[in-house]
């Protein structure tokens, strides 16, 4: 890259709670966001489990008094909040929270023009846009709601955004299905390190855990169906009993920043984007090809990219969802570590906090962000019995304290779609 | 305070989170209650919703005050 980038800032909505310390807490101590589906009725489904995001009105566990809960009156007035849907309330508390950990609010214009954001999703309104193609069968054209558009529009995250904290420079959106919090962090990395921007506010945000949304998956046959009854055991990466993804939502956001701009105003710094690349698999529309070639390239090229030997690798955060694919990318992870595979940790966090889908790669790039601040690595819950054999450590069900300078983060996505992220810790 | 007002206010209350004490007769939409133009959209809307009638775009333009909606729904009802 030709200039440095760093994370100086952390947001967070995630299952596990509001805010990026409480979710990061309850993932080390091995808890599980997933739950009975609170936001509608699930008679008829095959899958009635997901990992919702726990909230003062009941959702997902929540309540007033229950710590950790998200709030929405917070961040938004009830007249503004009916104009979003909930992917982009998600995103706005993130990406306030961001800014506001790395306490940039730029005010001069200057400032303002030299700072960007770049929020994507990987569906975006999906219940809203369902419930008003409803509204337009059952009463006709004219009862559309004005802000029906501009609630669901993916890009309006980040719109939104800017508008609210006045960030006039890149307004930027990605959508590559599940890789698009990684992708957004990997590109608004490239703007910054390519000098369109100074500073920018970056990840992923989804609120797919609606009907349409689930029944959607339930007919890909993606999403986990034999753990209705036992919700926190149902996403279980790499474990024999797994039997496909669970539904998570929220979002994450970073705040990037050139380095010598983050170094001159004193910021904290969490960890250095150090590389990062793409790729496409050109095999198939959800599922990645069995060598696992497509997400191979991607790890190669960003460590390329960062200009490292991959075997310096200390964690990976694997894309890891809890389906068939859990283990043909740890095949090709163990065949871009090389020796060093041996001795590797791998974990993933989806066992936690479920699949993100868009918001993902962002939620696990703060992850590993903060794995290498407290020097741990998050577990892989509900890992009983691994379906393979393999040397690498998967962390199963308890934290584990280690040397972390350098960690890698896997995003895969529908329609081929692979990105991979490498972070490094900067010395003060 | 006639009924129609008062349903109007109810709605205007509503839909801009508006302090009721503003929301007199008086009152400009977008001067004194902060709504944008979609607001406004939105507002016409649940008036015709309420009240079950129909406002055409080219008299919506002319209603900017919680009087002007009082008084056109008014019309509208006695005619």
């Amino acid at each position: 890259m030709v200039r440095r980038v760093v994370i100086t800032g952390l947001g967070l909505i995630s299952p596990l709670g509001a805010g990026v310390e409480i979710s990061w807490k309850r993932l080390l101590d091995g808890q599980s966001g997933a739950g009975p589906i609170t936001a509608f009725d699930t008679t008829d489904y095959a899958c009635t489990v997901a990992c919702e995001v726990p909230t003062v009105d009941g959702r997902g566990g929540g309540g007033p008094d229950i710590e950790g809960s998200f709030d929405p009156s917070k961040v938004l007035s009830n007249k503004e909040r009916r104009k979003v849907d909930d992917f982009i309330l998600y995103g706005i508390a993130a990406a306030d929270e961001a800014l506001n950990d790395a306490d940039w609010h730029p005010e001069t214009e200057e400032d303002r023009i030299r700072t960007g954001v770049m929020i994507g999703s990987g569906i975006g309104g999906l219940g809203i846009i369902a419930a008003t193609a409803l509204e337009l069968r059952d009463k006709g054209p004219k009862r559309i709601s004005p802000f029906f558009i501009p609630s669901s529009l993916i890009n309006l995250a980040s719109g939104q955004v800017s508008i609210r904290h006045g960030l006039k420079g890149p307004n930027h959106s990605v959508v590559t299905a599940c890789a698009t919090g990684a992708h957004a962090i990997g590109d608004a990395s490239r703007l910054i390190a390519h000098g369109d921007a100074d500073v920018m506010v970056a990840g992923g945000a989804e609120s797919a855990i609606v009907p349409i949304g689930i029944a959607g998956f339930i007919a890909c046959r993606a999403l986990c169906t034999a753990f209705n009854d036992n919700p926190t055991q149902a996403s279980r990466p790499y474990d024999k009993d797994r039997d496909g993804f669970v539904m998570g939502e929220g979002a994450g956001v970073v705040v990037l920043e050139e380095y010598e701009h983050a170094k001159a105003r004193g910021a904290k710094i969490y960890a250095e984007v150090l590389g990062y690349a793409l790729s496409g698999d050109a095999y198939h529309i959800t599922a990645p090809s069995e060598d696992g070639e497509g997400g191979y390239r991607a790890m190669v090229a960003a460590a390329k990219d960062a200009g490292i030997d991959p075997a310096t690798i200390d964690y990976v955060n694997s894309h890891g969802t809890s389906t068939m694919a859990d283990f043909i990318e740890l095949r090709a992870i163990e065949r871009f570590l090389g020796e060093r595979a041996a001795t590797a940790t791998v974990s993933s966090t989806k066992s936690a906090i479920g699949h993100l889908l868009g918001g993902a790669g962002a939620v696990e790039a703060i992850f590993c962000a903060l794995a290498i601040r407290d020097q741990v690595a998050p577990p892989t819950i509900n890992l009983a019995n691994p379906a393979e054999e393999t040397q690498v450590d998967l962390v199963p069900n308890k934290a584990k304290k280690m040397k972390i300078d350098r960690v890698m983060s896997n995003s895969f996505g529908f329609g081929g779609t692979n990105a991979a992220l490498i972070l490094g810790k900067v010395e003060a | 305070m006639s009924e129609v007002l008062e349903r109007v206010r109810k709605i205007v209350i509503d839909h801009l989170d508006a302090d009721p004490d503003k929301v007199t007769e008086k009152a400009s939409f977008i001067d004194d209650l902060e709504a944008d133009s979609l607001d406004i959209v939105e507002l016409v809307m649940a008036f015709e919703e309420e009240f079950d009638i129909e406002i055409p775009d080219d008299s919506a333009e002319h209603i900017l005050t919680v009087g002007d909606a009082v008084n056109y729904i008014q019309d509208k009802l006695a005619a």
